[in-house]
């Protein structure tokens, strides 16, 4: 198994790709990095006792007056900047893979049943994604967040910020799961293996799981990266505009909420280090989503 | 004319390097239809790719010289071969729904082509362009030159072709497998055209073809190619009348004759090529199996009056679907344990009967009737319903009917699980391996996955699943045409072995005559979903009585030169 893997095609064109091999290695960093922050970070950003108001808006260990306990420096409240963006990143990913699960869930099982069955379910199916794609995600996000507003009590409603924002997100990419999937299944569904299939009665649901999914799984795999991409943005969009998580759990965006306040003051890394972050990752999982997509597609090479 | 000798050309890829072509010469001279035939991978398409100095990026030619007239191929300048591209070598396409512009009417693509390579006026070169159509045989040159390619048929499209290959006055035009998209009966015109073009223009000709009927029929002289490298050459009478190679002769061997029936293809062994392991034990296990499931042979097949009307495009908002009948009233009987062969052009109807059949294909009217038990068509046969297993079918492409994710194992202990043939999961694994044996291929082969078969290996995977069924009616579409010859021979022979042991039903669809009459007991003929004869196949062959059967019997390409010495 780990031979083939290592002689794959895939694996040959990775090695030859320095674009996606960059790529990779940031991602993996950053992802690691998000994972154990609580190991990894020097301090604890939502422990009050950790940091002090003495501390506050020191620059990044490279400029003048800095103190080097803060590698990246710290914000007004005196929290390093770096366990800041750690502890953000991973709320971010964390939010953005549960969505991006949520919605591949989702989109692939509507897209696969209505490409597969077609007629009515079809036709429903994407008039509803066309509504949700005319919708944008804050509206969406605004519109869930009022619905839980009214129907959940006030208590509730706050420990579930995380889920609302979580649901918003994974609504707003469905769609593009289910398209990818039902265009494949049109492809696959008139392929003679299908056929056989049906010939000798299997159940219609074994034949879209068992027969079909499997052959689609490629263009899916891109979608998921390129929308984990997106949805990490759509997270930082929202909490950016307030919609999304409290200002006491730092994501990446609300960071760069919070350090909007200092964009033209003279301290500038409360707002530039955690964008330049946030960039990096997105700009290095989408490398890695159009190295999939050019893997899966050879007439691109 | 053109002379080519001791032509190498050799791939990189990352395992490192192959010999597409070794060693290879050939000359041909104005007139001359030189035909290359040979089996995929036999290097004919890089020759010609060569040639026109076309080699992808991953090609280099490493030794020989290619000269035409007195210019030096290999030591063009790109531009200089730019420009001898077209003027003095063009080609011709497979596909001719393919290789035209769908966007420009054939006036405009013939004179582009014309003004590319000559300073003519407009009208001089539009003049020409109308001369040409007529000389290729299109009626009304002077206004059906304003058509766009889709108003013509798949033949026409194909006459333009090479009147876009002819409009430089070249003097070599290479066609690759000119006539395979092509029906029998336009298939012979096109030929006869580039016959006719050959003589009268003085063009050579190099005819790349896997086909050996098409060779037989028009080229001058042959090379025979295998693996890149010339295994036999000259005058095509000679080479296919007393082939001398061994490896010509076991391709002769394969090729299924128009004009009689054969027991079994006699294929001699070919050095180089190793004969399939196949264990004769487990083989047996399998037979066992099969007969005791199947007992007194296949079922008798009886449909009546079967009408299938395909919804077409709309034409206007309100206006109602123009309906296309694919199956107009067809009525059939086939006798148990015996073979049918279906045969008909493309379009006829033969594979929608067959899906029919199969219950993939809904029927408007018309009765089944399997052992005089109704057969439910598609919309109500049930998935439980016994004829699922009874009637099993092998596709015509053997790339897409094994699910490519699936390991071979899965694919064949599949029916036996959903038919409940056998409960105990060993026993599934082990007959599934017993009938791989059946079939001719290695036991650790079950572990594979379906890419990592050849097209002929994979067929006889799609043999095996459909027999794991224990079924009584084999519906074959077209089971060989997308294999090679020699390997049309072995599945065929496999066919007709377990046809005759296992006293199958079976359906046989082809386009091929010579290939239906080798494996059929009756006959039937269908052409634009009407059923135009029926009867026993001998009899047939002997003399069809429909004039359009006549017709397609006289357009087969058959090689007829003398057999008596074989």
């Amino acid at each position: 198994m780990l031979t083939r893997l290592v002689q794959s095609e895939g694996i040959w064109l990775f090695t030859r790709s320095p674009a996606a091999m960059l790529a990779a290695v940031v991602t993996i960093v950053i992802v690691t990095g998000a994972l154990f922050a609580p190991w990894i970070a020097p301090t604890d950003p939502y422990d009050l006792s950790s940091f002090s108001l003495i501390d506050g808006l020191l620059p990044p260990a490279w400029e003048e007056g800095a103190d080097p306990r803060f590698l990246l420096g710290t914000d007004d409240q005196g929290r390093d900047l770096l366990s800041s963006i750690l502890y953000g990143a991973r709320l971010s990913l964390g939010i953005a893979a549960v969505a991006m699960a949520v919605a591949l869930v989702l989109g692939v099982s509507l897209g696969l049943a209505a490409g597969y069955l077609g007629g009515r379910f079809d036709a429903v199916v994407m008039r509803i994604a066309d509504v949700q794609l005319a919708l944008p995600a804050i509206l969406t996000a605004l519109l869930i967040d009022g619905i839980s507003r009214g129907i959940l009590p006030a208590a509730l409603h706050d420990d579930l910020r995380l889920a609302v924002i979580t649901l918003a997100i994974a609504l707003s990419l469905w769609v593009n799961f289910a398209r990818t999937a039902r265009a494949s299944v049109f492809v696959e569904r008139n392929k003679d293996y299908v056929s056989a299939a049906i010939m000798m009665g299997q159940h219609p649901v074994r034949i879209m799981l068992r027969h079909i999914l499997p052959n689609i799984v490629g263009p899916l795999l891109v979608i998921a990266t390129v929308d984990l991409a997106s949805a990490i943005l759509l997270e930082a969009t929202l909490s950016f505009l307030g919609v999304g998580l409290p200002a006491d759990s730092p994501s990446l965006g609300t960071l760069i909420r919070i350090g909007m306040q200092y964009l033209l003051s003279g301290e500038w890394w409360i707002l530039w280090i955690p964008t330049v972050f946030l960039v990096v990752l997105v700009v290095a999982i989408n490398l890695l989503g159009d190295f999939l997509r050019d893997l899966f597609n050879p007439s691109l090479r | 004319m053109l002379t080519i000798e001791h032509l190498s050309v050799r791939f990189r890829d990352r395992f490192g390097a192959t010999m597409a072509v070794e060693d290879v010469s050939l000359d041909v001279r104005p007139a001359e239809i030189h035909g290359l035939v040979g089996e995929s991978g036999a290097g004919k398409s890089t020759i010609g790719a060569a040639i026109m100095g076309l080699l992808p990026a991953a090609g280099e030619i490493t030794a020989g010289r290619m000269t035409l007239g007195k210019t030096d191929l290999r030591t063009l300048s790109p531009v200089a071969a730019h420009r001898m591209r077209g003027k003095r070598i063009s080609m011709i396409f497979q596909d001719p729904q393919t290789s035209l512009n769908p966007l420009m009417t054939i006036e405009d693509q013939l004179i582009e082509t014309i003004l590319a390579h000559e300073h003519l006026s407009l009208d001089d070169a539009r003049r020409r362009a109308v001369g040409l159509l007529e000389e290729i045989g299109i009626a009304n040159a002077a206004t059906r030159i304003k058509a766009y390619p889709h108003q013509f048929s798949g033949g026409m499209r194909q006459r333009v072709v090479i009147a876009l290959a002819l409009c430089t006055n070249p003097e070599l035009i290479i066609a690759d497998e000119p006539t395979t998209a092509l029906d029998v009966a336009v298939q012979a015109q096109v030929l006869d055209l580039i016959q006719k073009l050959a003589r009268t223009r003085q063009v050579g000709f190099i005819l790349i073809t896997h086909d050996i009927g098409v060779i037989a029929q028009v080229s001058d002289r042959v090379t025979v190619l295998r693996g890149g490298r010339v295994m036999e050459q000259g005058a095509t009478r000679r080479i296919l009348g007393q082939p001398e190679h061994p490896y010509t002769q076991a391709l002769m061997a394969a090729v299924p004759p128009l004009d009689r029936k054969l027991e079994n293809f006699h294929l001699p062994k070919v050095a180089g090529e190793t004969a399939d392991a196949a264990d004769a034990a487990q083989a047996r296990e399998a037979e066992d199996w099969l007969l005791s499931g199947i007992g007194g042979g296949g079922p008798a097949l009886d449909v009546q009056n079967i009408t299938v009307r395909f919804g077409g495009e709309r034409k206007g908002f309100f206006a109602a679907r123009e309906e296309f009948v694919a199956l107009d009233a067809v009525s059939l009987g086939v006798r148990p344990g015996s073979v049918m062969g279906l045969v008909g052009e493309s379009g006829s109807g033969k594979s929608t009967l067959a899906k029919v059949i199969a219950a993939l294909v809904q029927p408007a009217e018309g009765e089944m009737r399997l052992d005089d038990v109704p057969l439910a068509p598609m919309r109500s046969r049930r998935r439980g319903d016994a004829s699922r297993r009874l009637i099993q079918m092998i596709f015509q492409d053997p790339y897409s009917s094994l699910n490519s994710r699936h390991r071979v194992i899965d694919v064949l202990t599949e029916p036996l699980w959903l038919f409940g043939l056998e409960k105990d999961k060993r026993r599934r694994e082990r007959l599934a391996k017993a009938m791989l044996a059946l079939v001719g291929l290695p036991a650790q082969s079950l572990d594979r996955y379906p890419h990592q078969f050849s097209g002929g290996q994979r067929q006889r995977i799609a043999v095996a699943r459909a027999l794991l069924s224990r079924p009584g009616l084999l519906i074959c579409d077209e089971p060989t045409s997308a294999l090679d010859v020699s390997i049309q021979a072995q599945v065929l022979n496999l066919l007709k072995d377990l046809q005759t042991r296992f006293g199958l039903t079976t359906i046989f669809i082809s386009h091929d005559l010579a290939v239906v009459r080798q494996m059929s007991n009756d006959i039937a003929v269908l052409k634009d979903g009407k059923l135009v004869e029926t009867g026993p196949s001998e009899a047939f062959f002997a003399g069809p009585k429909a004039a359009y059967s006549r017709d397609l019997l006289a357009q087969t390409p058959a090689i007829r030169f003398d057999k008596s010495g074989t």
